[in-house]
């Protein structure tokens, strides 16, 4: 189907195709150039300044000072007459250039400019440096003073998350797995009972389990320990991945198990040897969506570790960035780009695994 | 694996039988008691906190996915050791009895104790502090849980889900007939990756204000002024409340097109080809054949996408949080249980509304059981 009618209609698909994809690729696209512009800049003018445009640039500057006017009455400057008022709105040369006063009368600035073609390209890893090594950072204006900035560390927030999901996806994975192939492969009492109960827990709200699950954690004094977040996510996320894991597990060729038990396998022996392995594409999809969900995840990392300022993710630093320097986009754009790097490699470089594993995860409650 | 594996014979003597028997319990015992102990002190490791992060991340990752490991490793151990009768009937439960544990620890028995919660005003389950149906009561009928049920059904699933299915399936439809349909996929399906409070970030960017004499850095005020409007801090914009949620919604929306996409673009391609080129042949036009033949076949996708979408949608906190805060008129049901259990202290109040959120999603529960019944799932 894909060559279907003639050009007006390639247009009008591709065209359409392209508005949609510039609409969902602009706000990132905006972040991400903006976390390398320099902080005033940020703040001067929009990110998308970088691309060509045309705008007032400046090409000459005087102090006002230097050229001994009288502000009071008409001036001439750079050939064109006007009063202050008048050169503070920026008056025209008959060339296309313009002349503007910038600033108060006797100390101001005076600029020539001309409206052409131009790129926005200063950028910097400064912004970077400032929110990865949470050293006060030390900035020399052009006045000689020098500005203190308190960094954020946010290279220990990424460890923090890094210590926090891969543990919060791997366990439950095991466990899981464990569970899936006894549902699968053994025989026990109460069997069909005890899956019916996982196939109802899919969908319950894990809002749910936050209030008595914190007591237990307090009353176990493990408050704010990545223990307790992992215990929390493998609970959340364990009916899904027994629910994933059996459908595949239970599909494994009869034979082949079979005819290990026969060889004398034990069940131990079988699982790790031959059902694990088998298992593969389905850990790897499970495994990613579990991955993302833990990395990305607030609520619950807000919950367990919020007593423990030492042990923050990354979610829990950038929200709080908003909230204590919600104007620093130079922080801001860095420090959510950096919560996204693990996500999108992840994503550009396990697509299929990605894909099948969020789809298989929407189910999660 | 078993160090026994001979089976107590006839050639040895009853004294050595009976030491090999003592020998083998002191192992169970002892095995798990050292395992336990190892696990332990890498816990108070962990939370003493002194070596370097990198150190301490390298110890917490190894001590986690090592620890359940060796737990498992060391229980099948014993399984192992014991006579076989009794081996083969408790191994079913070393395999799956650690998943139902956790369940029933973090799921199952939670619904109980929050409903039991919910019974107690703010000072916590105690004979005295009993007020039966009334924080109930006070769900359905406070100021704010008023707001936050008419966000979350109004703007978030009648606005926000509709817009998710809609946009996905017209980028569905599109990249289909596009040979850029990877490319457009992928970058569509991109925001999947990003958190909530990424997100957050990346919108709170492109809502940016600025006073109307400076330039404008946002990209919504930024096209706002250049059309001759007036800059806003739309999320906060309460002149045009409530209709400043839809700012929201729009963010949940623009994460969500891509799931809703990839699983209509899956079930687009299911549609035979020669269905579609029957229709060309008979007159059809594409708008036709979209909605007589392409709707219809793919509909019971559509609901089962939609259905997620709103199971989503009612929990939505993150997006809220860090936006608002639940300021503006913006509360949702789920900031409104953050609030009221951890920021109010109100654990009763809070169970409530967990409770009314499971109640919410129970035709769920009761279809995926239904569902399950119909597979062939067990012998």
């Amino acid at each position: 189907m894909k060559r279907q009618g003639g050009w007006g209609a390639f247009l009008a698909v591709n065209g359409a195709l392209f508005i949609m994809v510039l609409l969902w690729t602009l706000p990132t696209l905006g972040l991400f150039i903006s976390s390398f512009r320099p902080r005033e800049e940020i703040l001067a003018t929009g990110w998308w300044t970088v691309f060509p445009h045309k705008e007032w640039v400046t090409t000459e500057e005087m102090r006002a000072k230097d050229l001994n006017l009288d502000t009071t009455g008409e001036m001439t400057i750079a050939g064109v007459t006007g009063t202050f008022k008048e050169f503070r709105e920026g008056v025209e040369t008959e060339d296309g250039a313009r002349v503007k006063w910038i600033g108060n009368r006797r100390l101001g600035r005076i600029v020539v400019q001309e409206y052409k073609w131009t790129v926005n390209w200063n950028f910097t890893l400064q912004n970077y440096k400032e929110v990865l090594l949470g050293k006060e950072i030390e900035i020399k204006k052009p006045d000689g003073s020098v500005e203190v900035i308190p960094g954020e560390n946010f290279v220990g927030s990424f460890l923090n998350s890094v210590a926090v999901a891969i543990p919060s996806t791997v366990i439950p994975i095991l466990i899981a797995a464990f569970a899936a192939y006894g549902f699968a492969w053994m025989q026990f009492s109460g069997k069909r009972m005890f899956f019916i109960i996982i196939v109802a827990l899919l969908v319950v709200p894990l809002q749910i389990a936050l209030v008595p699950i914190l007591r237990d954690y307090a009353r176990l004094q493990i408050n704010g320990t990545f223990l307790a977040v992992w215990l929390a996510h493998t609970g959340f996320g364990l009916p899904l991945a027994v629910y994933l894991l059996f459908n595949y597990i239970s599909t494994l060729p009869r034979e082949t198990l079979e005819s290990a038990f026969i060889d004398g396998a034990s069940h131990f022996t079988v699982f790790t040897r031959l059902v694990l392995p088998l298992s593969v594409p389905v850990l790897a999809s499970f495994a990613i969506f579990q991955f993302l969900w833990v990395w990305n995840d607030y609520l619950v990392a807000l919950i367990f570790l919020g007593s423990n300022q030492e042990n923050q993710v990354l979610t829990m630093h950038l929200a709080n960035l908003v909230g204590s320097r919600g104007n620093d986009w130079h922080l801001l754009t860095a420090g959510a780009f950096v919560t996204m790097i693990l996500p999108l490699v992840i994503f550009f470089s396990l697509q299929r695994y990605f894909v099948r594993g969020l789809l298989a995860g929407s189910v999660k409650g | 694996m078993n160090l026994f594996d001979q089976r107590p014979g006839a050639d040895l003597n009853p004294g050595k039988r009976i030491a090999l028997l003592l020998l083998r319990i002191l192992l169970m015992v002892v095995m798990p008691l050292i395992a336990f102990a190892a696990l332990y002190a890498g816990f108070m490791f962990l939370r003493a906190g002194h070596a370097p992060k990198w150190v301490i991340t390298l110890a917490a990752v190894v001590w986690g996915v090592g620890g359940v490991a060796a737990l498992y490793w060391i229980f099948n151990w014993i399984l192992e050791q014991l006579p076989d009768v009794w081996g083969s009937r408790l191994l079913p439960f070393l395999f799956v009895g650690p998943a139902l544990a956790i369940l029933t620890w973090y799921l199952a028995l939670p619904v109980v104790r929050t409903f039991y919660i919910s019974l107690f005003n703010k000072n916590g389950p105690a004979p005295e502090n009993f007020v039966g149906l009334a924080n109930y009561v006070a769900v359905f009928t406070d100021r704010l849980m008023r707001e936050a049920f008419r966000n979350n059904i109004f703007f978030w699933i009648l606005i926000g889900a509709p817009l998710t299915v809609g946009f996905g399936l017209v980028v569905a439809v599109l990249a289909d007939r596009s040979r850029f349909e990877r490319s457009a996929k992928a970058l569509v399906f991109l925001p999947m990756a990003i958190s909530f409070v990424g997100a957050g970030v990346i919108w709170n960017f492109v809502y940016e204000a600025r006073p109307i004499e400076f330039p404008q850095i946002g990209l919504l005020n930024a096209v706002v002024v250049a059309l001759g409007g007036q800059p806003r801090a739309w999320p906060a914009y309460t002149e045009i409340a409530p209709f400043n949620n839809v700012f929201l919604v729009v963010i949940l929306v623009w994460l969500q097109v891509g799931f809703a996409m990839v699983i209509f673009s899956a079930a687009i391609k299911g549609i035979p080809d020669e269905l579609i080129e029957a229709a060309r042949v008979d007159g059809a036009g594409e708008m036709q054949i979209f909605f007589k033949i392409m709707l219809p076949y793919i509909g019971s996708t559509i609901i089962t996408v939609t259905t997620t979408i709103i199971i989503f949608t009612l929990k939505v906190f993150d997006v809220v949080w860090v936006m608002t805060g639940g300021q503006y008129g913006t509360e949702v049901i789920a900031t409104q249980f953050y609030r009221q259990s951890f920021v109010a202290r109100n654990a009763g109040y809070g169970s409530a509304i967990a409770i009314v959120l499971l109640v919410a999603v129970i035709p769920v529960m009761i279809y995926n059981l239904s569902q399950f019944r119909e597979q062939r799932g067990f012998k």
